[in-house]
């Protein structure tokens, strides 16, 4: 997708220090445009999911700007939904419960009623109709999770933020879920920024894949070099995918081939001999 | 689970069938012990003029278990009765002392619960206030009567006030440890849905919080038990505490006996009460 002037979200510069000197990730660009899908892989450590935190609002970035639609983004707001990679359900509430809180705060004058079937639409879409009434801790992880994108989706956000969602799941249900999420994003059109660590899972989901390195000290004591987006890959594999034939189609395993290279030998600086 | 109760059940009747058997083994009369037939006439006559009866008995002194059946019987069977303020039923004293544990709890309750919420969510404050808290907590309530007494005179307000003063620690340190410890997760998801503070703090915060605060709640109502049967002994009137003292100052143990066993039951109760009410905000992580 050609990159427009004014793109729906637009991160600048963007930089984030904890250890003075030693910053984190610096000079981080890329944009979104709406309806994409982009994913961002990288090692433990590159700072993913602080970049994923200062665009949900959740944290504030050292140095750069974040904007949306124009406008810089300053904290939290119902317009980024956001998918914990702990499910974050209120243990307390049921599933139905759950959603409703959120479809509340979203639109705070709908009725009861109102609010309920909005609920009961997206408890269906995930497919968890006959567990609307539980209690979290009667569901299985990956039940958990779907309840978590629903109540993302519920609230129609404009942007989706998604951290390592699948990650504590089997891969079994990782691979039933990922389906469902490809479906949903297809239908409701949904842009989305998701972390993960997942090959194979970016290649299926993603429209674009933000390779990130980690901030490492230069070999030839040139001095520290910050993470940063070392590339951004276009998915080149055909939109209408699936898992089950996703390895047969052309182009899969150069493109796999390429980030595995990545994150084996670039990703981060290779580990000192003994 | 069933035959576990029952066991235990079993195991516990027999503790208090020993038990019993030993108390009345211990309150037995001593064998032999210097009965009329012992003494000389002389000693016969002064015995009278002294007005000891020589026919009696020797008594240890502690009572039966059979007398103190006798003593609980006629307490039960007038529970009500109000015959002045040296005779009143067992029922209107537990009335008085449980009156002025729910108002000095329900004081507490309200200060507590907010003060620990703010002091639970401000580290500025939690760390400004906690020497205050440290020194008055460990102060018993018997302490705080006298300084009670002299500013509010009325021996009734004192009561409530030193069950308030002395309730209210538990259940503020609860909550402000609740409060604090709410997981970070549920306040961010509170956050990325622009929820006002007022509605974070009643749906997210106290739901979350809930069953640290129970717990607090529960141990001062404990406290609260302990602190009325004491303050009730020093300042007496009416009360349950004072009923104690009372019996005591009439020499009739039994009643003491007595009362001590309804103190127990009644703190059992209200701890169960609790307990109850812990269960139902209870929730698994």
């Amino acid at each position: 997708m050609p990159p427009s002037s004014s793109p729906f979200l637009k991160v600048e510069h963007l930089g984030k220090t904890f250890v003075l000197g030693r910053p984190v990730f610096a000079d981080v660009n890329f944009s979104i445009e709406q309806g994409e899908f982009v994913c961002i892989i990288g090692h433990s450590g590159c700072g993913k999911t602080t970049v994923l935190n200062v665009l949900a609002g959740l944290d504030s970035a050292t140095e750069g700007h974040v904007f949306m639609n124009g406008r810089e983004i300053d904290g939290p707001g119902l317009e980024r939904g956001v998918v914990f990679q702990s499910h974050a359900l209120m243990p307390w509430l049921t599933v139905r419960r759950n959603i409703a809180f959120a479809v509340e705060s979203r639109w705070p004058d709908w009725t009861r009623a109102q609010v309920d079937a909005h609920v009961r639409r997206f408890v269906d879409l995930v497919g968890l109709g006959a567990a609307i009434d539980r209690k979290p801790s009667e569901l299985s992880g990956g039940m958990k999770q779907r309840v978590g994108i629903a109540r993302a989706f519920a609230i129609q956000p404009r942007m989706l933020l998604l951290d390592e969602p699948f990650g504590a799941l089997d891969a079994l249900t990782r691979g039933t879920i990922q389906d469902e999420l490809m479906g949903i994003v297809r239908e409701t059109r949904q842009t989305v920024f998701m972390i993960t660590h997942d090959v194979d899972e970016a290649i299926l989901l993603a429209d674009r894949i933000l390779l990130m390195s980690n901030g490492h000290d230069a070999p030839d004591g040139a001095g520290y070099r910050p993470g940063r987006i070392a590339e951004v890959v276009d998915n080149p594999l055909p939109r209408q995918r699936t898992r089950s034939g996703l390895h047969h189609l052309d182009g899969y395993y150069l493109l796999r081939n390429h980030i595995v290279d990545f994150l084996v030998s670039r990703a981060q600086p290779p580990a000192r001999q003994a | 689970m069933k035959l576990l109760n029952l066991k235990a059940a079993l195991v516990s009747a027999l503790l208090l069938a020993a038990l019993l058997g030993l108390w009345h083994a211990a309150t037995l009369p001593a064998a032999g012990g210097g009965g009329a037939a012992d003494m000389t006439p002389e000693q016969i006559e002064y015995a009278k003029l002294m007005g000891k009866d020589p026919g009696a008995q020797k008594n240890s002194g502690f009572p039966t278990p059979a007398q103190m059946g006798r003593a609980a019987l006629v307490q039960l069977a007038d529970p009500f009765r109000d015959n002045g303020p040296n005779d009143k039923g067992i029922a209107i004293q537990l009335a008085h002392s449980l009156g002025r544990v729910a108002l000095g709890f329900l004081l507490a309750c309200i200060v507590a619960v907010p003060l620990g919420f703010v002091i639970g969510m401000s580290e500025l404050l939690h760390r400004a206030l906690d020497p205050f808290i440290q020194v008055l907590k460990p102060i018993s309530p018997l302490a705080w009567m006298p300084l009670a007494l002299y500013t509010i005179k009325d021996s009734s307000i004192s009561g409530v006030f030193v069950i308030f003063i002395c309730s209210v620690w538990p259940m503020l340190l609860n909550t402000a440890f609740g409060v604090a410890s709410v997981r970070r997760e549920w306040i961010q998801v509170a956050r990325t849905l622009e929820v006002s503070p007022l509605r974070k703090a009643l749906r997210v915060i106290l739901p979350a919080a809930a069953p640290t605060i129970l717990t607090g709640m529960r141990i001062s109502m404990g406290i609260a038990w302990l602190v009325i049967v004491a303050a009730e002994m020093l300042v007496g009137g009416t009360g349950i505490g004072y009923f104690v003292w009372n019996e005591w100052n009439n020499l009739s143990l039994t009643n003491v006996m007595f009362a001590i066993l309804v103190i127990g039951v009644v703190g059992m109760l209200l701890d169960m009460f609790f307990a109850f009410l812990q269960r139902q905000v209870t929730y698994v992580d």
